[in-house]
């Protein structure tokens, strides 16, 4: 959890590991860890609210949610 | 991008400027093989970024390779006009018989470029050039014709060349202009360009500025040994360094470019003339500036954290302005997030240290949200940089 944002991956809905999110994000918020997509906590105050992992994520896993 | 004398005589031997026997080193040692190798006397001229280094003890002239070492070590250890020596250049002394001067510069007015020849060269010739009928002729080149020969041939005339001189010295007045245009100096000087006992034309001193703006496509000069460098006019201070450094973590925006200042006020703005505004504004109320910063372009927020701390880090800064101009285009929520996860990791409360935000911008209601949070005090747009310096500086009063 970021300062200002924090981004959650619903692991139930993030069966596959597409790495959809990972492509688009501009700021390195996702990583691949053991063949699974993870949040880089140290990141997630980079967000910059592009929305794009929303968009892009077929699965509706990822949740962007602002601690301001 | 200022050249150093060596620097600039390999660009005018490079365009066939004739230039003194010798060689750059930054060893006593070195300078004494240079010596024997040259035989002779010899000249020791120490490498600054500065004019008036003769007076200031910086050239300095050897019987022997014994005393070019001397001389050397003495150059290498000590100062010239308040900078650190680091090369000399070890050059055959010459037998000079007539100085002279031959610039080309900008003419900011006339949007052209201007040469000048004197028939005096040497130290104070800015001085000298300025009296009436001081003998120096001034010529405009028109870009798309250049310097014609026989234009050349004039200037050479009006040094005083006759016979077999006037063609060597008109090819100097030739390649000088060649030199601007080759390698996109702004600056091209010989001074002296001196004659020689037996009638040879040389540049025994030479300085250069790359037009900085130019320095992208000039790589050429990278496979001369000159690369793109800053200079301040000093040598950088720690924090200074460490405002580079923070720069370089991340090519994303600008957060660094730090000059440092003795003062009480942290600074965090978006550098130019609206940042000189705020230095006056801070200065008026009785505060100090404690830097010069840049942040733009929307730097990453953690840049502007790292940018923050170092800032507070400087002992004596005991408030905090984050100007900039209202036409700033940099994210102000970031900003916001950036300088408050600085003060946090120093462990300064945001809510008792004095700080003020006036940076109007894009997303700022997302970024006065999170000033709102931290009990941040921000000036909107319709409150001007000096307003908010104003706030600032009285709030570290009390
Ligand atoms: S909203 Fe944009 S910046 Fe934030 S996590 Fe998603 S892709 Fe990355
Ligand atoms: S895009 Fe969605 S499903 Fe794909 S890895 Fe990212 S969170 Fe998982």
């Amino acid at each position: 959890m970021g300062l200002f944002v924090t981004v959650k991956l619903n692991p139930e809905r993030c069966q596959d590991g597409c790495q959809a999110c990972l492509d688009v994000c501009p700021v390195n918020i996702f990583k691949l860890e053991g063949g699974k997509v993870k949040v880089v906590a140290e990141n997630e105050d980079e967000c910059t609210f592009c929305e794009l992992c929303l968009e892009r994520c077929k699965n509706k896993s990822v949740e962007i949610i602002k601690n301001y | 991008m200022r050249l150093y004398e060596y620097e600039g005589k390999i660009l005018a031997q490079k365009v066939g400027i004739p230039i003194p026997a010798g060689k750059m080193v930054d060893s006593p040692e070195a300078a004494r093989e240079v010596a024997r190798d040259l035989k002779g006397e010899v000249v020791i001229k120490a490498q600054i970024l500065l004019g008036g280094r003769g007076k200031a003890g910086g050239v300095k002239f050897a019987r022997d390779p014994e005393e070019a070492e001397r001389l050397t070590r003495e150059m290498l250890a000590g100062k010239i006009r308040d900078r650190k020596v680091e090369k000399v250049l070890v050059e055959k002394k010459l037998e000079i018989i007539e100085e002279m001067y031959l610039g080309i510069t900008i003419d900011e007015i006339k949007k052209r470029m201007i040469l000048l020849a004197g028939r005096t060269g040497g130290v104070e010739v800015e001085a000298i050039a300025q009296k009436p009928g001081a003998g120096f002729a001034r010529f405009h080149v028109d870009p798309f014709i250049g310097v014609p020969g026989f234009r050349a041939k004039e200037l050479a005339k009006h040094l005083g060349a006759a016979d077999k001189g006037l063609g060597a010295l008109s090819n100097i007045v030739s390649r000088l202009y060649g030199l601007t245009q080759k390698f996109d100096a702004s600056v091209a000087e010989i001074n002296p360009l001196v004659k020689t006992k037996n009638g040879s034309y040389l540049a025994a001193d030479c300085r250069v500025e790359i037009d900085d703006d130019a320095l992208f496509r000039q790589k050429e000069l990278e496979s001369f040994g000159i690369f793109p460098r800053e200079e301040r006019g000093r040598e950088p201070t720690e924090l200074e360094r460490k405002g580079a450094e923070i720069d370089r973590v991340d090519h994303r925006g600008v957060a660094g470019r730090v000059v440092e200042f003795e003062g009480d006020t942290g600074l965090i703005i978006g550098g130019g003339g609206a940042s000189l505004t705020v230095f006056d504004a801070i200065l008026k109320y009785g505060g100090k500036p404690a830097n010069y910063c840049e942040i733009g372009g929307n730097p990453t927020v953690k840049k502007v954290q790292l940018l923050t701390e170092l800032i507070l880090s400087k002992p004596g800064v005991k408030r905090l302005a984050v100007i900039t101009n209202v036409l700033s285009n940099t994210r102000v929520d970031l900003v916001a997030r950036g300088v408050i996860k600085g003060m946090l990791n120093r462990g300064i409360d945001p809510k008792k240290f004095p700080v003020v935000f006036r940076v109007p911008g894009a997303w700022e209601d997302e970024g006065f949200k999170i000033l709102n949070k931290y009990g941040i005090k921000y000036f909107e747009r319709a409150h001007t940089m000096d307003e908010a310096a104003k706030y600032v500086v009285e709030m570290g009063k009390s």
